[in-house]
């Protein structure tokens, strides 16, 4: 702690905004933190987090296969990504065993493929930041590529904010008023894929569920709203990046871990003091005060 | 009594069969509905009522037979907002973080714009809706806060909202209060003198008597269907819940 004890709270911040390599880091994880918060909202709401697990651990395969064939690696993430799903579901239909447990096996399936293919295929690919990220050291054409995939997302979930939140909510209403349900459930597993995929330079393949789910659960603990849902899932998902790398730059820690533990923290907060659905409820606690 | 021709019938459902996976949920179902029919959807648990719901709703295909919606597709009454669905309370997410407003906007999606947009006429018929519901104290209230009468009641101004000609209603009266109940049979009258057509599926045997034209026994396939008083007999009524006594279901008097 004696670093601390020497450092003001405005270099701490500062300082590491001299390493171009920072700011980089900083700008671009609060970006996919962004995305991935978004569409968090929908995910939590829609009961997908075991989805979300599946589709970010089966891009693994199709990572390593673009990087190999020197093609982008988002389009092989998104080809696996979705293939897994459509797999998941074939499984399920076709065989009398229980959903979880198909989308268990698929996944590891492909996660497995995916570490096989990384000791097969000779190439430089860095098997510790697929699996850990490095937001640190992101390169400029994976700056481009995070950049377009995010505007991507971000623009198809705008357009669709309100029908994806009918679809989450009572997808029967939305199929009885003429609007295609089949459109929406592949948009969402779309725009999962293709945050899966930008959420692994940040925080790896492991750890990109958290991205995906936690900031929903926070922002659901603290609001009735759906709209101001989605505005603190994302709000609370860039500040744990932002920490997240501030501690990791410090303190020297994996920063991919960084970033989802300070999620972590930030939903236990709201567990423990969520002013309706908190244990304690803040707000009785403050009710002497009116 | 008016000739029948095949354009005056709301819905007209010929030999439908619905399949799950292999696993028959409904099979040769038949149903014929004119405006301003109050039909109930009697059987018991997994029977197929829900089955026969989604099937008119297109929200699963069915694998044989017909299915007319005012003498259209199903594709093309989705495409009209011709019927609205009132789910259960227990088919309904209620701790979604959503408000009563928002709920009964969502009758009105089907004939926005892409971005859902409320026009000034939106506004109007939300409010309009709402206020038939007697909820419009309730505006802003997420529906996780509502009694389950007053949730029955938001969806019903959904139902409203959308304007739809046929409405299906499941288990309309499970669980709701004494008012909403009231309020409900009000509505009933009212949609009916407007010539809109009701199917409603109920547990409740005293609901069928008091609201239904007509009722549709079924047990995966169609046990009887008729006019109420013909057709809602003990011994009907005993086939269509596999041998248990009418005594039981009715009480002694009946």
């Amino acid at each position: 702690m004696e670093l601390c004890s020497f450092l003001t709270l405005d270099s701490f911040i500062t300082d590491p905004l001299t390493h171009d390599f920072m700011r980089k880091a900083l700008l671009m994880s609060s970006l996919v933190a962004a995305v991935c918060g978004f569409l968090s909202s929908y995910l939590t709401l829609k009961g997908w987090a075991l989805m979300g697990d599946a589709v970010s651990h089966s891009v693994m395969p199709g990572v390593v296969v673009a990087y190999a064939l020197g093609l982008p690696f988002s389009l092989g993430a998104f080809i696996f990504g979705v293939g897994s799903v459509a797999l998941i579901g074939f499984i399920k239909q076709k065989s009398r065993v229980k959903e979880d447990t198909v989308i268990g096996l698929v996944f590891t399936g492909f996660f497995a493929l995916g570490i096989v293919l990384v000791s097969k295929i000779k190439s430089n690919i860095d098997l510790h930041s697929i699996l850990f990220g490095s937001p640190l050291g992101i390169s400029l054409s994976d700056v481009k590529q995070t950049i377009f995939i995010s505007l991507l997302v971000v623009i198809l979930l705008s357009i669709f904010r309100k029908d994806l939140m009918l679809y989450c909510f009572d997808p029967r209403h939305a199929k009885t008023v003429g609007i295609n349900v089949f459109f929406l459930h592949y948009l969402l597993l779309t725009c999962l894929s293709l945050a899966a995929v930008v959420g692994l330079q940040s925080v790896g393949i492991i750890l990109v569920v958290a991205m995906l789910i936690t900031p929903g659960a926070t922002a659901y603990l603290l609001t009735d709203k759906f709209d101001n849902m989605t505005v603190i899932s994302v709000l609370s998902a860039i500040i744990s990046s932002l920490i997240g790398i501030y501690v990791s730059f410090w303190f020297d820690l994996e920063t991919g871990g960084s970033i989802v533990l300070a999620q972590t923290f930030i939903f236990l907060f709201a567990f423990l003091f969520a002013p309706r659905y908190g244990i304690f409820k803040l707000k009785k606690l403050f009710a002497g005060y009116k | 009594m008016e000739t029948i021709n095949y354009q005056n019938f709301r819905i007209e459902a010929e030999n439908i069969c619905v399949d799950y996976n292999g696993k028959v949920a409904l099979y040769d179902a038949n149903l014929r509905l004119q405006p301003g029919q109050i039909c109930g959807l009697v059987g018991m648990n997994g029977a197929g009522k829900t089955t026969f719901f989604n099937a008119l709703t297109g929200f699963v295909n069915i694998s044989k037979g017909k299915i007319r919606i005012n003498g259209e597709s199903v594709r093309s009454a989705q495409k009209d907002q011709t019927i609205a669905y009132v789910p259960q309370n227990e088919g309904i997410d209620s701790q979604f973080p959503i408000s009563v407003w928002d709920v009964v906007m969502m009758g009105r999606y089907g004939s926005m714009n892409i971005f859902r947009c409320p026009r000034e006429s939106d506004v109007q018929a939300v409010k309009d809706a709402i206020e038939r519901v007697d909820l419009t104290d309730h505006l802003s209230t997420p529906i996780g806060n509502l009694s389950g009468g007053q949730r029955k009641r938001t969806f019903l101004a959904r139902a409203i909202a959308q304007r739809a000609s046929i409405l299906l209603l499941d288990e309309p009266f499970s669980g709701v209060d004494i008012r909403t109940e009231k309020l409900i049979s009000e509505l009933f009258i009212q949609f009916k003198n407007a010539g809109k057509t009701i199917l409603l599926s109920t547990h409740d045997m005293i609901h069928v008597r008091e609201f239904c034209d007509l009722v549709l026994l079924i047990n995966k396939t169609v046990v009887a269907y008729g006019e109420t008083s013909e057709v809602f007999t003990p011994e009907n009524i005993t086939t269509t819940f596999g041998g248990i006594s009418p005594d039981f279901l009715f009480g002694p008097e009946s």
